[in-house]
């Protein structure tokens, strides 16, 4: 018996957050005797980058080569997934909590019949029932889940464990993934995706905008603070609904909900719906030139002071320190 | 076409979130309750391609009683008429089973609800309906164009956007910028007296992961400030104190 990871990919290279899933079912595995770790990776991806999915702690990946995988076409992923769980006999399937992630779980919870708890944060508690903490009300609060079926599915939260980095390399296998032209029902058409900047969700630093900088022409020092950092670019509702940044940046109660190492907030106020989408971060840095900006109450660090002042200094303190 | 439209029955997004019973129930004193934010905006798509196509609008919760008001304003926005299976939705696969129960009774062309409800936040409902009816399933869908039974639409990934087509019939998660969120006027608020409200059963009381207790996060630390002549200090701080450069 083993635990089966979905992980994702992007052009060729496995998510950091399918990593930290597979970290998990590693440590779940080891919890409750469920064997080995089995990774099922799906569309063209080279066998280096898969073997390398072993050091976050998979034994094998299974690798369903199928170049119709490439894209993520929800139904034809969930079939495909389920082939592989049902060929390895797992009981516990997990997953990061991802857009794609997401829609193939709950597909996959009816296929499996499988209880599907989203948004946990750690290990479940094992003995004697199957508890699982998940996120709830947008970060703020906790719901202890207790799940019932023997076939269960965890889509897990960012940070919800360390990664392992230690790991042997895993044993790549291609499978057979049996394909129906009905899976295919739906066609993505096109994709737009901006390349070679860290993908927000996934970031370990943010770097955020407010309406406070007054304009889009005024991102340049959040950029270039980013780029210092190896951060990704973020904004508040406002920013996005004026369109000044990309709807895709937008971080909050109905946008992106990060939970990054570092949140680092420029001229933004800190309304509650805002909050909703940070308050998963480990540490909050808000540089707002007003004191009684309601940010500062859900931050770390502060600074009282004019962005336009302040941030040219901070990425030059940023370069001399890094 | 015929339109099923899914709402929670949610807290306000500026509740404050409390517990009582030992850490076991809502504390719903002084809560306002909201059609799902998300579910908002799939609302207000659907209203306007009800009117493109004058097809019929129905929109559903999964709830008790007090859902009533929340249900008379989605009429109010512009929803034909009103179905409430009556029960608490007590998770996922509960509420996506009385869905495709009543989404199959009806016949509908296309089902939308919001990417996810924000009191549980799984995102999970639709997939599940998808799975169970055997139609596709998309969230989170942020653009959609009904063309005869063709549908165009948008669907945001990490980073960026896809363009999908599919035909009827399908389901989707909607958030914005999908539609305006529409407000009711009067006319709206006074039809919605008279439009039909049906209160229906449940037709399982099968559950997966139901939630049992709950818990608020640690109350935060006082913000440690900084002089802005002084932003080497912060510098220092993150990486020393705090370790997270």
């Amino acid at each position: 018996m083993s635990i089966l990871v979905y992980i994702e990919q992007a052009e060729g290279k496995v998510k950091k957050t399918s990593l930290e899933a597979v970290s998990f079912a590693n440590a779940l595995a080891a919890q409750t005797g469920e064997g080995d770790v089995v990774a099922v990776a799906l569309g063209t991806i080279g066998n280096e980058e898969l073997a390398a999915v072993g050091k976050a702690g998979a034994a094998k990946v299974m690798h369903g080569a199928e170049s119709k995988l490439d894209a993520g076409v929800i139904q034809a992923h969930a079939s495909a997934v389920a082939q592989a769980y049902n060929l390895i006999g797992a009981k516990t399937l997990v997953l990061a909590k991802s857009s794609l992630g997401d829609a193939v779980a709950a597909r996959l919870a009816i296929k499996l019949k499988a209880g599907l708890v989203s948004n946990v944060v750690e290990l479940p508690k094992t003995d004697g029932g199957y508890v699982v903490k998940r996120s709830i009300y947008t970060g703020k609060a906790f719901a202890e889940t207790s799940v019932t079926t023997e076939n269960k599915i965890l889509a897990i939260k960012k940070n919800a464990i360390d990664l392992k980095q230690d790991g042997a390399d895993a044993q790549v296998e291609t499978f057979d993934v049996a394909l129906e032209d009905a899976d295919f029902a739906s066609k993505i058409t096109s994709t737009e995706r901006a390349t070679g900047d860290v993908l927000l969700p996934e970031a370990d630093i943010v770097v955020s905008g407010g309406r406070g900088l007054k304009g889009p022409e005024n991102w340049g020092m959040v950029e270039e603070m980013a780029k210092i950092l190896g951060a990704a670019t973020a904004c508040s509702k406002p920013v996005s609904d004026l369109e000044w940044r990309p709807h895709h940046e937008h971080v909050g109660q109905t946008g992106v909900k990060v939970a990054p190492t570092l949140y680092i907030a420029i001229g933004i106020s800190g309304a509650i719906q805002h909050l909703a989408g940070v308050n998963s971060s480990k540490c909050i840095v808000v540089i707002n030139k007003d004191p009684d900006a309601p940010f500062f109450k859900a931050a770390d660090y502060g600074i009282v002071g004019d962005a336009f002042e302040v941030v040219p200094k901070l990425n030059e303190a940023f370069k001399a320190e890094l | 076409m015929k339109i099923l439209v899914c709402i929670t029955h949610v807290p306000d997004t500026t509740s404050k979130i409390q517990f009582t019973a030992d850490n076991t129930k809502f504390d719903s004193t002084g809560v306002q309750y909201i059609i799902g934010p998300y579910d908002d905006y799939a609302l207000a798509r659907a209203v306007e391609l009800r009117d493109q196509a004058s097809g019929k609008l129905t929109v559903l919760n999964v709830g008790e009683a007090d859902s009533d008001p929340t249900l008379r304003k989605a009429l109010a926005i512009g929803a034909d008429e009103a179905i409430r299976v009556n029960s608490a939705p007590k998770d996922s696969y509960f509420v996506a089973q009385q869905i495709a129960h009543y989404a199959k009774e009806g016949a509908y062309d296309l089902i939308l609800m919001g990417r996810e409800s924000i009191d549980f936040n799984g995102g999970m409902v639709h997939g599940m309906v998808g799975e169970l009816l055997g139609i596709p399933s998309f969230s989170p869908v942020m653009k959609l164009d009904v063309d005869g039974s063709t549908v165009k639409m948008a669907r945001e990934i990490e980073g960026g956007k896809e363009m999908l087509e599919a035909s009827l019939p399908l389901i989707a998660g909607c958030q914005e910028p999908i539609a305006e969120w529409k407000i009711p006027n009067m006319r709206g608020i006074m039809s919605a007296r008279t439009k039909p409200l049906n209160v229906v059963e449940p037709v399982s009381q099968e559950t997966q992961a139901e939630a049992s207790k709950y818990e608020l996060p640690p109350a935060k630390g006082a913000v440690k400030l900084v002089d802005k002549d002084n932003v080497a200090e912060l510098v220092r701080l993150l990486k020393n104190e705090a370790k997270v450069l």
